[in-house]
């Protein structure tokens, strides 16, 4: 194939995924929008006797609403059940059915770890599940979570928005009710339909033990099965992304084909894509979900095509062995290449996933750089379900305050005014992450717990762990995987940053939430900054490189920017 | 205190729903209607399963086609990858005993670049395929060592290169497994 049709293929793969996911999004919006305002749609005729069930055995009262610190209460309390729950479930899986291969309890600092980092939407992973996890755990335990805490976003995520819907009220909804809703009515369905488009392509789907089979050259090996593509469908809908093998979608069994590999980042995009368009349905100012949206994808596909253009110039020190053109091929799968490998790899850290379908850490360093700088901005392109539109939101508040000062008034956003309270809240948010990556990682590179763990040396060593901790405290869960993190050091250290993350997020959301809620709208004037045109898209954009930029530049630079420039200069450690 | 009873219950019965009654109900419908897909793809030659069309497998003999090289060997029990930078002098050097490997297995000229999934590893360790380029280069390898034409092993290439996905995407590379069982056909 020339390679005018090379390119022309690999366009029309993504032109045609990223168009599909629109296509799909704007209406998945307007139907989320329906769902959290209790409408009817015709899958609420599906399926509301098991919505009513769960309140009834349950002991809710969908009618009545919760405070902000009920909710608040409500989230961290489901959350410790959550911990608490999956941490047991390892510790006991030699007991329990479904564990064909014997695998004992999971040594402890490990299942703590898995236990939180998949309560928290992190799916950060110490283990490598096919030697690690039974049948029984992954089912039982780990897809429970990628259900549960995608759900949690979600429901934080309404219960934010409507604080900017609601006036004079001192509630915001009831958790108990959003997060059913979330599960019934959104990733339920959606991953039953996803689940079946993957088997029919090669994902597995057996509860049989692993086959052991003798090779044509008369060796033997072992072909791991279980329970994967139910599992593989919420991993990307949740924006999980938790492999169920250690290779995670780089393996053939959880990503076989380019089909495959469309579907999953679809999936992971799918709903922070539809999100904005909900907020807008929901603000009853579909404008401005796309004056939100619009500020996302164009840093999305700046970022793209940066990424793409530097991967594609290969590794020159590759080249130099006698690859032709440099290509780097370490760490990628034949069957996806490098273009789509890359978009994986871009939309995972955009939104909040952590799929993988190509090593990050065989990435050269421009394009490592990018997917640091997606974690580092909060994950507020498309970002996780939920936790991405909450804080890109929690951008424009701080985007408003400046634009208020800037003209000299005081700052509004969406007819409530900005106070203290909200403004502490939104740094909390927004300061709270880096403050952990920057912490942590100073901890890990001056002690030699943190970097006897490390893989590669120089400024690449830095850059893994920049990522680890980037990857944890954005509740992300990719790795620059040489990283050795199954440590006593790193396994806590992750798990401290992840539930940092998590909550340092969601509480200040529904704090804010409860303010605006109480607050009364103020009519528009002749002054007020209009927040659905492109200037507005533009000063969101910007606060958001200049606060991203700022935090990490220096560490940015120390890593990936010196560690390109020494890969031209032939320096090599 | 009402919440914690009610969190304790719906975590239950969350856990009952998604964790039990949803993935025994897709792998009850996989097992009926896609067995072979939900089962791992398993490839049978003469009633013994020889493996799976998806994993790739070991190859060391001149009579076979190789794949890329792996960093857990193809053992099927891990997957992985060498998770090297770009700047790193010991995969630098195992790069190096690579395409010197590939080189001399095929009787190759010094100075011909190599394409670069044959020499560098893949993700998973378990990548099936590899590129037209990398099985054309050993064509005349495997012709020497089983006294059969070039162009005959060049046909079993193309007819193990599988074919763009709906017809526009890009081709995903030549089937090792499938390629090597056809020679020994």
């Amino acid at each position: 194939m020339s390679l005018k049709a090379f390119m022309f293929n690999e366009f029309l793969f993504i032109s045609l995924l990223l168009l599909l996911t629109l296509v799909l999004a704007v209406p998945l919006g307007e139907y989320i929008a329906k769902v959290f305002n209790g409408k009817d749609t015709t899958v609420k005729s599906l399926f509301q006797w098991l919505e009513k069930l769960i309140y009834k055995i349950s002991g809710i009262d969908e009618n009545k609403e919760m405070s902000w610190k009920t909710y608040v209460f409500s989230v961290l309390i489901f959350s410790i059940f959550s911990i608490f729950g999956l941490f047991l479930l390892q510790e006991l899986q030699g007991h329990l059915p479904l564990n064909h291969e014997h695998f004992g309890p999971v040594r402890w600092d490990t299942a703590l770890n898995t236990a939180i980092s998949f309560a928290t939407n992190t799916n950060w992973q110490s283990y490598s599940g096919e030697e690690t996890m039974s049948y029984l755990t992954q089912m039982l335990g780990l897809a429970v979570q990628n259900f549960v805490s995608a759900a949690t976003g979600i429901a934080v995520c309404m219960a934010f928005i409507r604080g900017f819907t609601r006036a004079a009220t001192n509630t915001i909804g009831n958790f108990w009710v959003d997060l059913t809703r979330s599960i019934v009515y959104l990733l339920l369905p959606l991953s039953i339909i996803l689940a079946f488009i993957f088997i029919s392509e090669g994902i597995i789907q057996s509860l049989k033990p692993y086959v052991i089979v003798q090779t044509l050259e008369k060796n033997s090996q072992i072909i791991p099965l279980g329970p994967v593509a139910s599992q593989v469908a919420i991993k990307f809908l949740g924006t999980n992304g938790g492999g169920f093998f250690h290779a995670n979608s780089a393996h053939p069994f959880e990503n076989p084909t380019l089909i495959t590999n469309f579907f999953e980042i679809l999936a992971m995009l799918l709903i922070p894509v539809a999100l904005p368009f909900a907020f807008g349905a929901m603000i009853n100012s579909r404008k401005q979900g796309w004056s939100i949206f619009a500020t996302m994808a164009i840093l999305f596909f700046v970022e793209f095509l940066t990424a793409t253009c530097f991967e594609l110039k290969g590794n020159p020190l590759l080249k130099q062995l006698g690859i032709a053109g440099g290509t780097n091929m370490e760490g990628k799968e034949v069957r996806f290449g490098i273009i789509s490998s890359v978009l994986f790899a871009h939309s995972t850290t955009a939104t909040s996933c952590g799929g993988v379908c190509s090593m990050h850490d065989s990435f050269t360093p421009i394009p490592g750089l990018i997917l640091l700088f997606n974690m580092g901005i909060g994950e507020v392109i498309f970002g996780g379900v939920g936790v991405g539109l909450i804080g890109l939101l929690i951008y424009a508040i701080l985007t408003m305050f400046i634009v208020g000062l800037m003209i000299g008034r005081s700052p509004e956003f969406l007819g409530k005014k900005l106070e203290p309270f909200e403004m502490l809240m939104s740094v909390i948010c927004l300061l709270s992450p880096p403050l952990s990556v920057l912490i942590f990682g100073g901890i890990a590179i001056s002690i030699s717990a943190g970097l006897s763990a490390l893989n590669n040396f120089g400024p690449h060593g830095l850059s893994e762990i920049l990522y680890t901790f980037a990857s944890a405290s954005g509740n992300n869960g990719s790795a620059f995987g040489g990283v050795n993190a199954n440590t006593l050091f790193y396994n806590f250290a992750t798990s401290l940053a992840m539930l940092i993350g998590r909550f340092t997020t969601l509480i200040p959301a529904l704090a804010i939430a409860g303010s605006l809620s109480q607050k009364r709208f103020i009519p528009k004037g002749s002054a007020t900054f209009t927040t659905h045109v492109p200037i507005f898209v533009w000063l969101l954009v910007v606060v958001v490189i200049i606060m991203g930029g700022l935090t990490y530049f220096p560490v940015l630079a120390l890593g990936p920017i010196l560690e390109h420039m020494l890969m031209h200069l032939g320096s090599t450690f | 205190m009402q919440e914690i009873k009610r969190g304790l219950i719906i975590f239950l019965l969350f856990t009952i729903l998604t964790g039990l009654i949803y993935p025994l109900f897709i792998t009850g419908v996989a097992q009926l209607i896609w067995p072979h897909q939900a089962n791992g793809s398993l490839i049978t030659k003469d009633d013994h399963i020889v493996g799976s069309k998806l994993i790739g497998q070991m190859f060391s003999s001149p009579k076979y086609f190789h794949g890329r090289p792996s960093g857990v060997s193809y053992k099927g029990n891990i997957s992985g990858a060498s998770n090297a930078g770009p700047t790193s002098k010991n995969f630098l050097k195992e790069v190096q005993n690579q395409i010197n490997k590939v080189r001399e297995e095929n009787k190759l000229q010094n100075g011909l670049l190599l394409p670069a999934d044959i020499v560098l590893s893949s993700g998973s360790g378990l990548d099936p395929h590899i590129s037209k380029k990398a099985a054309l280069l050993q064509a005349s390898r495997i012709a020497r060592a089983r006294n059969i034409s070039v162009e005959k092993v060049q046909e079993l290439i193309y007819k193990n290169t599988e074919p763009p996905r709906l017809k526009i995407f890009r081709h995903p590379g030549v089937n090792v497994l499938t390629l090597n069982l056809d020679l020994d056909r």
